[in-house]
Formats: structure tokens, C-alpha cells, sequence
């Protein structure tokens, strides 16, 4: 494959993210045998792209003012400018990369290839990578017509971080390039999520619940259950946006991330937008009433349940125990 | 404002166990429950509540089969003034890029200050709205938590980022938003509100009247195809516990014990 590759690299207080190291990996197993570049955009950024170049053979560095704050609507005709006509591009899938990703991939007449979790390869012209639909309940086998190249995001976590290297890559200024770059969105402010009353993040113990719950009502047997174990109560997402807790105690991508070392998940289906949240490999006990919920496949114990059937047994369980 | 809003037809996470039909090449479509896709009943919610101070109309439009129009009266019964159902058999088999571009056809159709979808469908991909925008040339903001009118001038918007804080912008109409779930509460639509919008005509458009070549779109004009469905192998899958609720319950007690799990 003579295309060439690029590599988005996010960075954030002077060190580049783990989604870098993810993406390098997932561009050897994408494009066997390629050498990406590096794309490093900011303010201020040298030290992070001589980070970079301990990992690419090749950093572009794209260093101004204008790009202190990564906004896509700047970025992306910057890039459009500056990438080869045909080439690979790879972003992290996450709110900078679909924020970026779709309109790139139109603007370069490049294929967009979402949310890749592994890699079938490359032949000919055709890319072939495997999806998930329905919030992880399928897999898919994706094939891409990648002739007038491609942007493909790659789901943060799902290939393992390239070793950090010690090799010396070449950090090429670009910077000129981004004069007078402007876009009709204008990044204003950065307001930072709340921390609540218990702070999930420091917890030993969790108590998970999902839609699985169905009514706020209920959410009294998971406070019940909770209690008796002397732990503390989290949720997923939908619980937040019905408002039925308060938003530090949502777990997730867009939530907190939790350590944990005994993790309950009760009624959640296990979207890695969720399962993203929950870090340092817990105890991982899940409750759902789907034999194929996807959880089942990260959890350490599963069982096939109504919660509405087994909350109040076990919780009188544990409290006898006492 | 004239307000535009993408709805698409998805079986019902809450209704469906999905599988995977017997020769792989599609789910299991019969009993299949339908309803709107969730990020999209946010975004029609915002339509509305938009219109509401501003003035102006919402347009809820779907690219679909004749099946899609009851999804998009629903989605009327919200406060929309008109809908407009997308439907050709050339559009079946689009890529995200060919619905973007049917999507397009249609928004330059009329004269809107605003599209509106959702942050992302059934497939996971997040990608039409953005690609609405840049076919458009318009400005796009992704999942969008907080959309401000001003009488004249820029929106103010918050996106919600990686880790859940708001990043705030200020964006130039007209614009694609991509809406995400949490932004409000979307209304309860009741049989009331959907008889109400029931004589309402709802146009249908097709490749010609919307002056798309069909080699552009549909199965055609995809460069990304899904070539089969699979269930992945169980990396170290779960044991799983089974027996009576009460087997069931001494199990779990007995496992959070020995891990620590019961204080
Ligand atoms: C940009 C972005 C960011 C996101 N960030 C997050 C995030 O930070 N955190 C997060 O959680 N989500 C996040 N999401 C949403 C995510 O994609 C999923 O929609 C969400 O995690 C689903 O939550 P759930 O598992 O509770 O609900 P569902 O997926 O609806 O699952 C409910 C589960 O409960 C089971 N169930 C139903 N009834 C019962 C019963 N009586 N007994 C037992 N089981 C039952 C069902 O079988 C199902 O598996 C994000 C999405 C986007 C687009
Ligand atoms: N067939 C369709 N008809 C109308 N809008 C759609 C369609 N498919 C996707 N969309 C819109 O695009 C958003 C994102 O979907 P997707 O890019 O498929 O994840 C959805 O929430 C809808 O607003």
C-alpha cells in the first residue's frame, strides 16, 4: 500500500493521550508495514511533539495561538489543506474525533470508516474492519472501498497502546500553514463537570444501575441493596438524562471514571461508552435479564435475572448476614 | 428559525433483544419493535422548545421506506408543523455519506436556519450530521448538550466532552447540530397529539424530485458495506450463575464476601 498514514494525536496538560499509542497500534493493524505520521496541533506544543516522535518516524507540528483550544471547525480545513490526496487518516472515536471525522472524511472525497474495534486488513483497494450495532448486542463485518483514501476513528480502548518508543522520529513544522486559519464556530469557554455529594471515584465498592430499572421507583431496591453492602449507588447514562440521579454519579466516557475493586452492574447493557468509565479491572458482577446482553462479556459473573425479582432477596440476604 | 430535524427508525433498545437472523447477512427482523432513535426524540424536543421562543416552523424529515411514516408523526405530534418522508428504492443500502446526501438534497430544498440530529443512531457510527454540514458547507457542532438564542447573531452552544464538562461555543446560523441525549426532557406524545397532526399531508420525495442520481446513493453509490453480522467470541466469558432466585442470592452473597464486596 503506497497511501500514506496519519495519526491524530490528542494531547491535554502537556502529554499526549493514550488514544496516540491506541491509534499507532491500530494503524500496523490496519496498514501492515506503514509508517504514520504524527499530527500534533496546539499551542505551545513542542514538548509534546517530541513526546510523539518517541513513537512516529514523522510528527507534523502545527503550533499556534489560534489552535490552543482543539477545535475541529479549525482543524479540519487546516487538515484538508495539508493531507495527501489519498491518504489514511485515523482519530480517536471520541467527541473531538466525531466532532472532526465526518465532515473531514467528505471534504478530502475520503471514505468514512466509524468506530473500527479490530481490523480484518487490507486488500487492494478494499479495507476490511470489524463494527458493533445495536450498542454492542452485534458485531459486523465492515468492507471499505478506500481507493481515494479514507478518515477512519478507532474506538478508544479497543486495541492495546504501542509501547511508548525510544526512537527519534523527525518533528516537522508546519505551523506556517495554519495562518489565518478561521471557522464560523468560535471556541468561548470550558465549564468542568460537577463533583457531587459522594464522590463515586474514590469508592471500593459500586452499585450499578441501568434503564434495566425501569422506573425511578424502583431505584429504591438498588439504595436498599446498596446500603446493606455498605457500598455506594452509580448509573449509566439514561439514568442521568431522566434526571433520576444527580449527574456525578453517572459512570462513563461522559461521566466519571471509577477503580473500584467490586463493581455491580444491575440492568446495564454494557456500551463501551459506559464500560469505559470503569477502570483497574474490577469485580465485575452483572445482573441483566438478556442472556446476550453485551455485558456478559466483560463481566467476571453474570446472571440471567429480573431485577424486580432478585433485588429484595438478595438485599434481605445480606442484611441476615449482618 | 426554520428548524430541520433528522429522525431514523430503529428497533427499540428498550423492546428487542436483537439477534442475528438465520443466514447472518441481517438481524432478526420479524417482532421487531420500532420507535424513533433516542438521541433524535431530544433533538425534536429542542426543535420545539427553539421554535418556541424564536418563532418559525420545525420539519421533521426521515429517510426511509413507507414504514417511516409513522415515526415521523409521531415525532410531529411534538410540536412539528410539517414532515417530509425521504423514500426511493434507490436510497436502500446507503452508507452514512448517501443518507447525508439525500439528507442534503432535502435541506436545500427549502430554507432552514437550523438542522438538527441526533448525536448518533442504531449503528453506532455518529457520523450524518457531520457529513450534513460539510455537503452543506455549513458550521457543525457534535453532541450538543445546551443550544441559546440570541435575537440576532451566533447561537451559543455546549458540547459535551470527553469525562462530561461542557465546552461552550458560539457558532454561526445557519448550522448542523448533533444533539445529545440529557439536553431537556422530551415531551410526552400522547394518541391526542397524534390524531391532531394526523390530517396534517405529509409529502414523500424521491431521487428525481429531489434531483439526486441514483448511482450517488443507496447500494449503488456505498463505498461502506456491511457484509455480515457475527457475535464476537467470548474473550473470558462470564460465569454465569444460575438455579433459583434464592440459589441465585446466596451465590452473589457468597462471591461479594470473598472479594470484599459486602462491608
Ligand atoms: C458521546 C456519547 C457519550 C456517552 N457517554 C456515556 C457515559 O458516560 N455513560 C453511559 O452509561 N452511557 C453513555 N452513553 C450512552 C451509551 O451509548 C448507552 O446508550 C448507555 O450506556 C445505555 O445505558 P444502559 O445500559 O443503562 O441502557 P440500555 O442499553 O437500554 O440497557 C438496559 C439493559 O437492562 C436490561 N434490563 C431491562 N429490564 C431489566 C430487568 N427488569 N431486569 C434486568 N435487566 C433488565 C436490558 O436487557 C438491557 O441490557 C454515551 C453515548 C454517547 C453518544
Ligand atoms: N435514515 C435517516 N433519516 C433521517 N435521519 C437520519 C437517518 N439516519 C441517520 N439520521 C440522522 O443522523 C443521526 C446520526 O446517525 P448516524 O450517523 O447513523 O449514527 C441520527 O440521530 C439522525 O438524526
Amino acid at each position: 500500500m503506497d497511501a500514506r498514514v496519519f495519526v491524530y494525536v490528542a494531547h491535554s496538560a502537556g502529554t499526549i493521550d493514550d488514544t496516540a499509542l491506541e491509534l499507532a497500534t491500530a494503524a500496523q493493524r490496519l496498514f501492515p508495514g506503514s509508517s504514520p505520521t504524527a499530527i500534533v496541533a496546539g499551542s505551545g506544543v513542542d514538548a509534546v511533539a517530541r513526546e510523539a516522535a518517541r513513537s512516529f518516524d514523522e510528527v507534523w507540528k502545527l503550533d499556534t495561538e489560534a489552535l490552543a483550544y482543539p477545535n475541529a471547525e479549525l482543524l479540519r480545513p487546516l487538515l484538508v489543506k495539508l493531507l495527501t490526496p489519498g491518504s489514511m487518516t485515523l482519530l480517536p472515536h471520541n467527541t473531538f474525533g466525531l466532532d472532526l471525522g465526518p465532515g473531514l472524511a467528505v471534504r478530502l472525497g475520503a471514505t468514512y470508516v466509524p468506530d473500527v474495534v479490530d481490523a480484518d486488513g487490507l486488500e487492494g483497494t478494499t479495507l476490511k474492519v470489524v463494527r458493533q450495532e445495536f450498542a454492542g448486542q452485534v458485531s459486523a463485518h465492515v468492507h471499505c472501498n478506500v481507493a481515494n483514501g479514507a478518515v477512519i476513528t478507532i474506538r478508544p480502548g479497543a486495541f492495546p497502546a504501542a509501547q511508548s518508543g525510544s526512537a527519534s522520529g523527525q518533528v516537522v513544522d508546519r505551523s506556517t500553514d495554519a495562518d489565518g486559519i478561521a471557522a464560523r464556530r468560535r471556541f468561548v469557554e470550558l465549564i468542568e463537570a460537577e463533583t457531587g455529594d459522594v464522590d463515586i471515584t474514590r469508592e471500593e465498592v459500586l452499585v450499578s444501575v441501568g434503564r434495566g430499572i425501569g422506573d425511578e421507583e424502583n431505584l429504591a431496591l438498588v439504595e436498599e441493596l446498596s446500603e446493606a453492602m455498605g457500598a455506594a449507588v452509580c448509573c449509566s447514562r439514561p439514568i442521568i438524562d431522566a434526571k433520576w440521579l444527580e449527574n456525578s454519579r453517572q459512570v462513563g466516557t461522559s461521566g466519571k471514571t471509577v477503580k473500584p475493586k467490586v463493581y455491580l452492574a444491575l440492568g446495564i447493557s454494557g456500551s463501551f461508552q459506559h464500560l469505559g468509565g470503569v477502570k483497574g479491572n474490577p469485580f465485575l458482577l452483572a445482573v441483566n435479564k438478556n442472556p446476550k446482553a453485551p455485558i456478559f462479556q466483560s463481566a467476571d459473573v453474570g446472571v440471567v435475572a429480573d431485577l424486580m425479582d432478585l433485588l429484595p432477596v438478595l438485599t434481605e440476604k445480606i442484611r441476615q448476614g449482618h | 428559525m426554520e428548524i430541520l430535524v433528522c429522525v431514523k427508525r430503529v428497533p427499540d433498545p428498550a423492546e428487542n433483544e436483537i439477534s442475528i437472523g438465520p443466514d447472518g447477512g441481517d438481524i432478526e427482523r420479524d417482532d421487531l419493535v420500532y420507535s424513533v432513535n433516542e438521541w433524535d426524540n431530544y433533538a425534536v424536543e429542542e426543535a420545539v422548545r427553539i421554535a418556541e421562543r424564536t418563532g418559525g416552523n420545525v420539519t421533521i424529515v426521515s429517510v426511509d421506506d413507507d414504514e417511516g411514516e409513522e415515526v415521523v408523526r409521531r415525532q410531529m405530534a411534538m410540536g412539528a408543523s410539517q414532515g417530509l418522508l425521504l423514500t426511493d428504492e434507490a436510497f436502500e443500502g446507503s452508507d452514512g455519506l448517501g443518507t447525508a446526501t439525500i439528507l442534503a438534497a432535502a435541506a436545500k430544498n427549502g430554507t432552514y436556519d437550523l438542522i438538527l440530529t441526533g448525536a448518533q443512531a442504531d449503528d453506532g457510527a455518529a457520523q450524518v450530521g457531520g457529513m450534513l454540514a460539510a455537503l452543506l458547507d455549513w458550521p457543525y457542532a457534535s453532541v450538543v448538550n445546551l443550544v441559546e438564542t440570541n435575537s440576532d447573531g451566533p447561537l451559543r452552544i455546549g458540547r459535551e466532552i470527553d469525562g462530561g464538562s461542557q465546552e461552550i461555543n458560539e457558532i454561526e446560523t445557519p448550522c448542523v447540530l448533533s444533539i445529545q441525549t440529557g439536553i431537556n426532557e422530551p415531551r410526552y406524545v400522547g394518541v391526542r397529539g397524534i390524531r391532531k397532526v394526523a390530517s396534517i399531508e405529509l409529502p414523500v420525495m424521491d431521487a428525481e424530485a429531489l434531483g439526486i442520481s441514483a448511482e450517488t446513493v443507496g447500494t449503488a453509490g456505498a463505498k461502506v458495506r456491511r457484509v455480515d453480522y457475527f457475535v464476537p467470541e467470548q474473550r473470558a466469558a462470564a460465569e454465569m450463575i444460575e438455579g433459583s432466585t434464592e440459589e441465585i442470592a446466596d451465590r452473589i452473597v457468597d462471591l461479594l464476601r470473598a472479594q470484599g464486596g459486602i462491608r
